[in-house]
């Protein structure tokens, strides 16, 4: 796969700092592969805890290079609203995919994956192995 | 038959009781939420109400359809996508009818209801919104006061259950003796259907 189709990756927090800091970890982590474009969609647009469904959306679009976009979320109104938005048909570019992953390990393996150049199946796979990983 | 303008009274007057009982919907999300349950259903239906003035949807299932992509973009918490998901589905179930008959609606809403219950993942007795919801979609095949009654006692009997949906499922044993704030604005979304019959 060509380095402009790369897979896209947004992270969907409660939190604003979450988020951005969850994208900072991760992409530090990636190593020097394609650059992989990775935007946080943290808390509500007024700053407060919370989702926005406008910073998914604008994220998403942001990181859609065509290869598909990878959305990993923590919890309860972060993975109801991805969900509905997806549900809504027009509001994400085609090939937006809600993961199934824990967000912190998640997030590294997908930016990881995606900047072997991977496709969204295998940064599906790479985020969703991350909850086989025990830590006791 | 029901028609567009019914259906912005129901969102109307939803909307005003929202705003009444916004504090005692975020008392009642404290002691097993994050206590803003009140203020982010509010400021959605602010919202919805402000939308359904400015571009005048001119039949029942545009009014909803229109009313839950607005929930869902402004509330910021699980309500709303579960709120638009229910609007936005029933809305989509009755077309593009201009008017719509009663059992219409009941059969369109039971569809609203299975879809929150698809997203959420919440059955009947998980302490949601779903436990003021069903027995309101089985009651409305009798009138929209019987329906409003069911949603209320619904929400009700949310009080001794234990949650298992949502951040209050995280509290275990400690979220009984709550009454669920959901089932509870769900009681008011019900309620809304009736004030705008007139019941």
């Amino acid at each position: 796969m060509s380095d402009d189709k790369v897979v896209g990756i947004v992270l969907v927090s409660h939190s604003a700092q979450v988020a951005e800091s969850v994208a900072e970890l991760a992409k530090g982590l990636a190593g020097g592969g394609t650059p992989v474009p990775v935007v946080p969609a943290g808390g509500t647009e007024g700053g407060g805890l919370g989702t926005s469904a406008e910073l998914i959306a604008a994220a998403a679009a942001a990181v859609d290079r065509g290869a598909g976009v990878a959305v990993l979320t923590d919890l309860g109104s972060a993975v109801l609203t991805v969900k509905a938005l997806l549900a809504e048909g027009d509001e994400l570019p085609a090939g937006t995919r809600l993961v199934d992953a824990p967000f912190v390990e998640g997030a590294v393996a997908a930016v990881v994956t995606a900047a072997t150049g991977a496709d969204l199946d295998a940064v599906e796979a790479a985020a969703g192995d991350a909850y086989s990983y025990r830590k006791v | 038959m029901l028609d567009a303008d019914f259906f912005r009274r129901w969102m109307t007057a939803t909307a005003a009781s929202v705003d009444r009982e916004a504090e005692r919907l975020t008392a009642l999300d404290s002691p097993i939420g994050d206590a803003d349950h009140g203020s982010n259903l509010q400021r959605g239906f602010t919202a919805v109400t402000a939308v359904l003035q400015k571009e005048n949807p001119d039949t029942p299932g545009a009014v909803l359809v229109l009313a839950g992509r607005q929930l869902i973009s402004t509330v910021g918490g699980a309500s709303g996508p579960l709120y638009g998901t229910l609007l936005r589905r029933t809305g989509k179930a009755l077309g593009d009818d201009a008017e719509v008959g009663e059992e219409q609606l009941a059969e369109a809403l039971r569809a609203g209801v299975d879809a929150v219950m698809a997203l959420g993942g919440a059955a009947p007795g998980d302490k949601t919104m779903i436990d003021a919801l069903v027995p309101a979609v089985e009651a409305l095949g009798d009138s929209f006061t019987a329906a409003r009654t069911a949603a209320e006692q619904g929400a009700l009997a949310t009080t001794p259950m234990q949650a298992r949906k949502g951040r209050a499922s995280y509290l275990g044993e400690r979220s009984i003796g709550h009454q669920d704030p959901g089932a509870t604005s769900a009681a008011l979304l019900v309620a809304g259907l009736a004030e705008a019959a007139g019941e």
